[in-house]
């Protein structure tokens, strides 16, 4: 067994790589030009398991590239056509779950997980489209939180704090109930830049910054010309 | 079937027409369609009935009330192949924004609360010919309803991704794909 910080030897997708024991797979690969298509991380914050898009085999067994670290010996295999099946698979399955309106959402075009569909050519789901009942919620000064296209990644929960390091977002519910709302009293006191970086921050349109929206023209979008993942790829050496 | 062109039929159940001004948009490459196929029933060419059996359907819009139901019915018993054509005929689209408001509360918003129709409408009148198709509870998509074989999403979809795959199927050609052609808006 390696201890984190020695460097080990491990293959991905037949190719050997050197890497920093106890690293997580998916930062060895993002940083050898490797794509591996992730959707619940963020990079730089501790990871969470949550959407297991990133799903990848580690010597045949399916493990999520975010939060499995390397170790010697790895056989890693990130994009054999069951792989990429299962992974353009949980998209369709988010596309169901919620109400995701491409065409009326303001985050069309910058969003990723409308970005993974285009880049796995989703033409349509292939499970029953479910249409819940969910609300939108207006109340907070800054930002708009729609549950409707909420896919419970907790990026928000995760990277949006205050000084004193509490979460202005938090789970409530349980089940298939559950849901992430504004902390009521604490979200008063958002500024702009929160509720810029909490749009930001979060993958879908879940949360959008009042008076913002379709600011930028079709065309001109993150996603409308550029894959996601493209400029990981172009970073390969 | 033999040496003849083949056959086209549209329609645009619940939507706005997007979809068949996208068709247009292929510029001059309409020339190219119109050599290579022929057209039936359809807004394009105003032929409200089908004449004779078609190889390729092309439907737009979801189904909001009975008649689109009905319609979708007949170009699945008169075309060979069926393609759900932009976002409401695959999944509801704008439309299905009403699904989950009772449909009472959408008609008597739409003819006595809006802003537009507010104290124009004294009577309390509700659109009640029996010539209307009844509404649907809500939204249903085409593939809830009959067999869909392809999809081309898009609000609407690029023009390109229209005429490539009505030639691919005419040709009997792989589709390409490039990445700017699948949008869903
Ligand atoms: S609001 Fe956005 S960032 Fe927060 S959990 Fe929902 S999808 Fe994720
Ligand atoms: S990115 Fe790894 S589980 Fe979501």
């Amino acid at each position: 067994m390696s201890t984190n910080g020695s460097v080990i030897r491990c293959s991905i997708d037949g190719k050997e790589y050197l890497a920093k024991a106890g690293k997580y797979i998916n930062d060895v690969a993002r940083e050898n030009g490797v794509y591996i298509p992730t959707l619940c991380n963020v990079i730089g914050i501790h990871p969470q398991g949550a959407c297991r898009i990133c799903t990848i085999t580690v010597n045949g067994r399916m493990m999520t590239a975010c939060t499995t670290p390397v170790a010697e010996g790895m056989d890693i295999k990130t994009n054999t056509s069951e792989l990429q099946d299962l992974r353009k698979s949980i998209v369709e399955l988010m596309y169901v779950e919620g109400n995701h309106f491409c065409p009326a959402c303001e985050k069309s075009g910058n969003c990723e997980l409308q970005a993974l569909a285009y880049r796995f050519q989703m033409m349509v789901s292939r499970f029953p489209y479910t249409f819940p009942k969910r609300k939108i919620d207006a109340r907070n000064p800054k930002l708009v939180k729609n549950y409707n296209r909420c896919i419970l990644c907790k990026r928000c929960i995760r990277a949006i704090k205050d000084e004193q390091g509490r979460s202005y977002f938090a789970f409530r519910k349980r089940g298939h109930k559950v849901e992430v709302g504004i902390d009521v009293d604490l979200g008063k006191f958002i500024s702009d830049e929160v509720a810029q970086k909490a749009m930001d921050i979060c993958p879908v349109g879940a949360l959008i910054k009042k008076e913002q929206a379709f600011r930028i023209p079709i065309g001109k979008r993150k996603y409308d010309k550029t894959p996601i993942g493209a400029d990981v790829e172009s970073h390969h050496v | 079937m033999e040496n003849q062109k083949p056959i086209i039929a549209t329609a645009s159940l619940a939507g706005c027409f997007g979809c068949h001004m996208s068709l247009l948009d292929i510029d001059d490459r309409i020339l190219n369609l119109i050599e290579l196929v022929e057209f039936d029933k359809s807004p394009i060419n105003d032929l409200k009935k089908f004449t004779r059996h078609c190889d390729i359907g092309i439907i737009e819009g979801g189904c909001c009330n009975s008649e689109n139901i009905h319609m979708l019915k007949e170009f699945r018993k008169n075309c060979r192949i069926l393609i759900s054509v932009g976002e409401c005929a695959i999944m509801g689209g704008l439309p299905a924004l009403r699904n989950g408001i009772p449909i009472r509360e959408c008609i008597e918003e739409a003819y006595w609360q809006s802003p537009s129709v507010k104290g124009h409408n004294p009577e309390m009148i509700l659109p009640n010919d029996q010539e209307l198709p009844m509404l649907l509870d809500r939204i249903y998509h085409c593939h809830e309803i009959v067999k869909i074989d392809y999809f081309l999403p898009g609000c609407p979809p690029r023009a390109d991704l229209l005429y490539d795959a009505l030639v691919s199927i005419i040709t009997g050609t792989e589709m390409k794909l490039p990445y700017e052609v699948i949008k869903f808006d």
